[in-house]
């Protein structure tokens, strides 16, 4: 048990130093003329307007949220599929009835238009 | 247990009575450790290099051109030279980004996917390490990689990154919900989250007992890594080239390799759930074999994609969460639940198949019947013009 997570450790800080040594090499070889006009932000040639941290639309706010109601749901869906052998009919139509609530919330999100895009 | 039957194992073996023989019982366990993690994690990145190569190869013959055939034979060196080339890339940085953020996300990129292989079972016995929360760790891994756009496009100080990233936020996340709901399904006909555990409990491939599931957990999936039709947050017409726009050299590499590898890692993933993994004839005596079998049967999952990928036009953005909150998520629930009854009515009798595809193929067509309800009645609202006299030439 310690060292099926102790390999997860492990793997954090190698697959981090991969990705890492590329980067660290095109460090000493690439060539580096920064001037002003390089360094300023991309917008196919024309000057950037304003600040780029601006107001944005609050749908996708909106989707952020309904997402985080079925990411808890499934938190709490995966150890009652896992333990579905030694789960009686009964305590199964219990987990039916939990999805059966999230989806009343799927349409009432629905029916408010949350799920619209305009 | 011979060394053709299991090479791995076998060397592992000789390996591991050497180091415990000369060091100290931890510092053996983790230099253990540490080389199966090296193995494991230099697999995934190899198999890039050779990924982008075959795409590029199997890509450039759909649209009717030969791809690469320079470099080596059959343009094989294409992906080396491509590697020394962006190497030597100047990197630039844009003055206004955000360094630290800007700098750790294409990093983060590659790790979020990387680290999916750590609980890929590749053959009976091969396997980074068999959590028994392997599903759960997959789906937590996986949003590292939403982390990741997020990071980029935020750090970046563009409007088209930003934009790119917004979109990312509004579609990655919303395919997360019926990809997570569909891994339900095969967790609950193995009864257990071990990917291990997984794949030996399919005597009969869980495609068989969860087409739709599988369907919907490949279109899900194809979302995530964020290719044609859903590549809507890199999409160069409308926004430069998205959350990557300020990246050059081998940062932009970075981000290039993370989507191969996540697009092959979808496909090895549908394998490992729907069709059997390392399952086929001889895999259990010599394992070698199970692990071709994996990779063949993870091959025919990313042709899948690449297919879709140069088959179909980039869907609008409305239609894209539509499509997804409005009927992959009622659909993959209504299969969630179908399952989970009929399994437990029917999962000890020999009318499990039966029960479960006609479960299936209902939920299906009850899907499709609505799907063409909705539309007729679209249709009928939508406005009609008047048809305006055409000029024709004298």
């Amino acid at each position: 048990m310690q060292n099926t997570w102790l390999f997860i450790g492990i793997f954090i800080a190698v697959a981090a130093v991969f990705p890492l040594l590329p980067i660290v090499l095109a460090a000493f070889v690439a060539p580096r003329k920064p001037n002003p006009i390089k360094l300023d932000t991309y917008e196919c040639g024309i000057e950037t307007v304003g600040d780029t941290w601006v107001q944005f639309k609050v749908q996708y706010y909106i989707y952020a949220l309904v997402f985080l109601v079925f990411d808890i749901e499934a938190a709490f869906l995966f150890p009652w599929a896992v333990a579905f052998d030694a789960l009686p009919l009964f305590a199964v139509l219990e987990g039916v009835l939990f999805i059966l609530i999230l989806v009343g919330g799927l349409l009432y999100a629905w029916r408010k238009g949350a799920l619209e895009w305009s | 247990m011979s060394f053709w039957q299991d090479p791995i194992g076998f060397l592992g073996e000789i390996i591991r009575n050497f180091l415990f023989n000369l060091l100290p019982e931890a510092w053996a366990t983790f230099i253990f450790t540490l080389l199966s993690v090296v193995i494991v994690a230099s697999f995934g990145l190899i198999i890039v290099i050779f990924l982008i190569w075959v795409e590029r190869k199997i890509a450039a013959r759909f649209q009717d051109r030969l791809g690469p055939n320079r470099a080596g034979p059959y343009g094989l060196l294409q992906t080396f030279a491509d590697i020394v080339k962006l190497i030597t890339k100047e990197d630039v940085v844009p003055e206004k980004a955000d360094k630290l953020t800007f700098n750790i996300a294409p990093i983060l990129s590659v790790v979020a996917v990387l680290l999916i292989w750590a609980v890929v079972p590749f053959a009976p016995g091969w396997i980074g390490t068999d959590l028994n929360v392997g599903v759960l760790y997959i789906a937590a891994v996986g949003s590292f990689g939403i982390l990741s756009i997020l990071m980029a496009g935020w750090s970046s100080n563009n409007k088209y990154a930003l934009l790119g990233a917004f979109r990312a936020v509004a579609q990655l996340i919303s395919y997360e919900v019926p990809m997570l709901i569909t891994l339900m399904v095969p967790v609950l006909l193995a009864r257990s989250m071990g990917m291990m555990e997984m794949v030996q409990d399919q005597d009969v491939w869980f495609i068989v007992l969860a087409p739709v599931s599988g369907l919907i957990f490949m279109v899900s999936s194809i979302a995530e890594v964020g290719r044609t039709p859903f590549d809507l947050l890199e999409a160069e017409s409308e926004i430069v080239a998205g959350y990557h726009t300020e990246y050059t050299g081998m940062k932009f590499g970075l981000f290039f390799a993370g989507e191969f590898l996540h697009a092959f890692t979808v496909g090895v993933l549908f394998a490992i759930f729907f069709l059997g993994g390392w399952r086929g004839p001889g895999a259990e005596e010599y394992r070698l074999l199970g692990m071709v079998y994996l990779m063949l049967k993870g091959f025919l999952g990313y042709f899948i994609v690449m297919w879709v990928r140069s088959t179909l036009p980039r869907i609008r953005i409305d239609h894209m969460l539509a499509l997804n909150w409005k009927f992959l998520t009622p659909v993959s629930l209504s299969l969630l639940v179908l399952t989970a009854i009929l399994d437990k009515i029917y999962g000890e009798t020999a009318l499990r198949i039966p029960a479960l595809l006609a479960g299936n193929a209902v939920v299906l067509l009850l899907g499709y019947l609505i799907m063409r309800a909705v539309s007729r009645r679209q249709t009928k609202e939508r406005p009609t013009f008047k048809k305006r006299p055409v000029a024709k030439p004298a």
